[in-house]
């Protein structure tokens, strides 16, 4: 049986939180500006704690099984990070506070800026952007005004190889540039020759992810990025795949010009069902001055008995705000903790493990499903979920039966590059057991796909409700419950 | 701790991939850039990042030993426990966005519930699935306005009692958007514009006008004779809103509103210094073909049972690439979750009394200061739970006073408008009580004297 909705459990008159009544004497409300329904539901606490047990009940979650959803960093979320973020000194300081009085939440951002600057290699970050998307819109902001203070008016074009995300193409249509595709080669990188036809003066610049979203080390980088500063354009990178280069190498040193981190993704902060993110962006010395804001800063040195005096403040030629208040400061607090537990050698240590991992399940099944690219990956990989003796099986398939063995699928159809994609990233806190089984589960799909498609076909099985008809959902468009008193 | 991995399964497993050491994992990387040296600080066990944690944070002096008046876009509002019991399971917690609706049945209902309290909130058809903050919801408006008229109407009219950031970042993300004019809010003009005289300013050019209902310094008006104008023009209107006040007041819809943006950090968000919040995004449902952000729409299994997916994909980045007018991809998903399970909390009754004692005691409270030698009340028309105090000496110096006493003073207005040098925004809620609000009098009053 559905749940109920809440408007559907809701039973007139019934109260779930109680106030206090005025202690001031009563203002007149005004007039003619009064709202005379408000369609609200009524429900107890219980209900409330109820229905959203029962719809948590839904969910499949890192913290109840395996999710290798590729270029998503699934990894487990420690607990300690939400205790941290919940500390009052944090959770309860208000965002235009006198900074004499928000010292420990400046000196925590301002030491997160530090320590993103030294795992990335870029000479300074900005804390402000609100997720990937925000801070690749951030990045491609920074290179537009670049281009701009140096007067470079015909820099119009961003380059983008065809594996990268969508954000990529969208973000830079947003700002405004004309987006050209870059193709791959055989191995999986961005094809030198196709690039090298593209590099002129009308070049703004590249967006590139590295390890890209094959999950592969881009083996050319240096001579893309030697291409792209050789005919005066910028390089961002894409850094959702940073876990792989956690004190492996820094984009910075590579030459990477700017560069998002995913909080949410390599430094464990909660998806929460789809957010919120944390984006920031690090950039190498000649973009600095353009870096949104405003950003931690230390205004007055310390000594050896005062700590330093931290404030906020804009860069010189900032691109300016891209959003309120100072980034998604409960995400950096959880960035923080998960940082400090692991210190220098942890951070080498992640990388490692996510890559092992990745490269473990590649091994275990690069025999029974077809691997396009295949050399040692990064923290993810790319197989193909079709077989050429199984016709009518889809990656889709495979991955909706998935379900049936307790796991959550793999990213599918993405990257665009590759037919039927299947991507897979284990990230290093999941232990081999639990690889084992997974795997043999893909492998026992595979033999279903030969002998018993329909078990693919008609997957999931066991879940609480089937595959939706997506076609109704977006013709009939019903995006909001239905309430007693809508006429 | 987090890497299981014992040394003989690694063994084992490097054996599996046929390399002899972790380190020829890593042969693609280019030599003179592998295994730099990080110079981090030691790591911590959880027992002793904790402690160095609760030594930071108190450091800082919080709204639970200040007595809060600051408000200008994010308010100090009680969050009942069952917020954070609710969001903090790790279903929720832990799950990615919805791409497999199947076993993600959770977070698609919850969307769904939060889409459709928003929409009866704000009195709009349709509410999308959140953006980052209010700020980038209100830059996001601008944009499916620029889109809406293919680009060719290239005024925006902008009231200059709309959030300060809200208008900043509005205008970062327009700069991508050439010969566009902003007007309304330009330097010089009055913060205190009436919106007559803003709609004066909406042309057959226009395709966007915003309104902030409260304002900026909390203000409230009807504002249908001048959606009428606006739309007489054809231009959109956009009003962005603080969803308490929507408890109590007459809501954008029915002035005619054709979106609503504002920022949902007060119901149930922590204050948390400035995020992560919720961007509330509501509109008519002849826009949202063009609304960015995600949707979740309801529908039907093979067995005929209700389910949830996202829908209406084709608009978004993953699909349409650089033909997606927003790159949104992760929004906020656990904020919005937390103000659903808020809103269904307090209800309908529990709303309003959260409304009406904010509006009580912020009238109580602009009586009582506006009776002190030396402050004076600015603000004449109705307002909601915000109010504007011309101060007898800078608002920095007041707030330094008040900081003695234990008081959270209010917002300087001067920060973001030249000509309101010694203006304090003061916030009341429902937090504060009768006799917070008699020692921020008798503080003020105290400054003034000494
Ligand atoms: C490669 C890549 N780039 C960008 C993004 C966008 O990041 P976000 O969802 O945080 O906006 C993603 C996440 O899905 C990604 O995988």
């Amino acid at each position: 049986m559905a749940e109920p909705t809440v408007y559907e459990l809701s039973s007139a008159g019934r109260i779930g939180v109680r106030f206090p009544e005025p202690d001031v004497p009563l203002a007149k409300l005004p007039a003619g500006l009064e709202r005379e329904t408000l369609p609200l539901p009524e429900l107890s606490e219980l209900d409330v704690v109820r229905h959203f047990t029962h719809l948590s009940q839904l969910n499949y979650s890192i913290d109840g099984g395996f999710y290798p959803l590729g270029s998503c960093t699934m990894k487990y979320n420690p607990k300690i990070n939400e205790e941290t973020a919940r500390l009052p000194g944090f959770a309860f300081t208000h965002p235009l506070q006198p900074a004499e009085t928000v010292q420990g939440n400046l000196a925590l951002m301002y030491e997160l800026q530090e320590y993103l600057k030294e795992i990335s290699g870029f000479a300074a970050v900005s804390l402000q952007p609100a997720a990937g998307a925000h801070g690749e819109f951030t990045g491609v902001m920074i290179i537009k005004a670049y281009h701009d203070a140096m007067g470079h008016t015909n820099r119009t074009k961003m380059l983008i190889p065809d594996s990268a995300h969508g954000t990529n193409p969208a973000t830079s249509a947003m700002r405004g540039f004309e987006v050209v595709g870059v193709p791959s080669d055989s191995r999986g990188n961005v094809d030198l020759t196709a690039l090298k036809a593209l590099c002129d003066d009308t070049v703004a610049g590249l967006m590139l992810t590295n390890p890209n979203t094959l999950g592969l080390f881009e083996e050319h980088v240096v001579e893309v990025l030697d291409l792209i500063h050789g005919c005066g354009g910028l390089v961002y990178g894409d850094g959702a795949n940073l876990n792989a280069l956690l004190g492996i190498a820094r984009p910075g040193d590579i030459g990477f010009d700017v560069m998002h981190f995913n909080l949410h993704k390599t430094f464990s902060t909660p998806h929460g069902g789809g957010g919120p993110g944390s984006g920031p962006v690090g950039v190498a010395a000649h973009l600095v001055d353009f870096l949104p804001g405003p950003n931690a800063a230390i205004v007055e040195e310390g000594t050896d008995e005062e700590a330093p005096l931290f404030d906020l403040a804009m860069p010189a030629k900032s691109i300016g705000r891209v959003k309120s208040f100072h980034g998604h400061f409960g995400m950096l607090v959880r960035a923080f903790t998960y940082i400090s537990m692991y210190g220098a050698d942890g951070m080498r240590k992640i990388a490692e493990h996510a890559v092992l991992n990745a490269n473990y399940l590649l091994a275990k099944l690069r025999n029974t499903y077809h691997v396009p690219h295949d050399r040692i990956c990064m923290h993810e990989f790319v197989m193909e979920g079709v077989f050429e003796d199984a016709p009518g099986v889809h990656a889709l398939d495979i991955a909706k039966r998935l379900m049936d063995y307790k796991f959550h699928p793999p990213t599918n159809y993405f990257p665009l590059i590759v037919h039927e994609a299947l991507m897979i990233e284990p990230t290093e806190t999941e232990n081999k057991q639990t690889l084992d089984a997974f795997a043999d589960a893909l492998i026992k799909i595979a033999a279903e796909a030969h002998t018993q498609p329909e078990l693919l076909h008609e997957a999931p099985h066991i879940t609480p409700i089937g595959r939706l008809d997506e076609v109704k959902a977006a013709k009939d468009l019903v995006l909001c419950c239905w309430y007693p008193d809508q006429n | 701790m987090f890497i299981p991995h014992t040394d003989s399964e690694r063994e084992e497993m490097l054996k599996e991939i046929g390399v002899s050491s972790m380190a020829e994992l890593f042969n693609a990387v280019p030599k003179n850039f592998r295994f730099p040296k990080l110079n981090l600080p030691p790591a911590l066990s959880e027992m002793e990042v904790l402690a160095e944690l609760t030594e930071l944070a108190s450091v800082n002096e919080s709204t639970r030993e200040l007595i809060c008046f600051l408000g200008a876009g994010a308010y100090n509002h009680y969050i009942p426990a069952a917020v954070d019991a609710v969001i903090s399971r790790g279903e929720f917690l832990t799950a990615y966005t919805p791409y497999q609706p199947e076993v993600s049945q959770g977070t698609l209902q919850a969307v769904f519930e939060y889409q459709s309290l928003i929409a009866l909130l704000t009195g709009m058809e349709v509410s999308n699935a959140s953006h980052y903050d209010g700020a980038t919801a209100a830059a996001e408006a601008a944009v499916l306005a620029y889109h809406h008229f293919r680009g060719k109407r290239a005024r925006i009219v902008l009231s200059p009692a709309v959030n300060p950031q809200y208008r900043a970042v509005l205008r970062t993300y327009m700069s991508g958007y050439t010969g566009l004019e902003i007007v309304g809010d330009e330097a010089g003009s009055s913060p205190f514009l009436s919106v007559d005289d803003l709609a004066k300013l909406v042309d057959m050019n226009t395709s966007l006008v915003m309104v902030q209902y409260p304002d900026f310094f909390g203000r409230i008006q009807d504002l249908t004779a001048f959606a009428q104008k606006v739309h007489e023009a054809g231009a959109l209107l956009a009003v962005a809103i603080n969803p308490t006040a929507l408890a109590m007041l007459k809501t954008p819809g029915e002035f005619g509103a054709d979106i609503v943006v504002g920022e949902g950090q007060p119901l149930g968000i922590p204050l948390s210094y400035g995020g992560p919040y919720l961007g509330l995004f509501a509109a008519k449902k002849e826009l949202v073909r063009k609304m960015a952000g995600r949707l979740v729409g309801e529908t039907q299994d093979e067995k005929g049972q209700r389910g949830y997916v996202l829908t209406l994909t084709a608009r978004e980045q993953h699909i349409r690439r650089e033909k997606a007018t927003s790159n949104i991809c992760t929004n906020q998903g656990l904020m919005a979750l937390a103000s659903a399970v808020y809103l269904s909390l307090l209800g309908k009754h529990g709303l309003r009394k959260v409304a009406e004692l904010c509006y009580h005691k912020a009238h109580y409270a602009a009586e009582k200061i506006g009776k002190i030698p030396g402050y004076e009340l600015q603000t004449s028309t109705p307002f909601f739970h915000e109010f504007v105090v011309k101060t007898p000496a800078p608002v920095a110096d007041i707030n330094l006073h008040l900081l003695d006493h234990g008081i959270l003073g209010g917002y300087d207005l001067g920060k973001d408008y030249p000509g309101l040098d010694n203006h304090m925004l003061i916030a009341v809620t429902e937090m504060n009580t009768r006799e917070d609000i008699d020692v921020l009098c008798e503080v003020l009053e105290e400054f003034n004297h000494g």
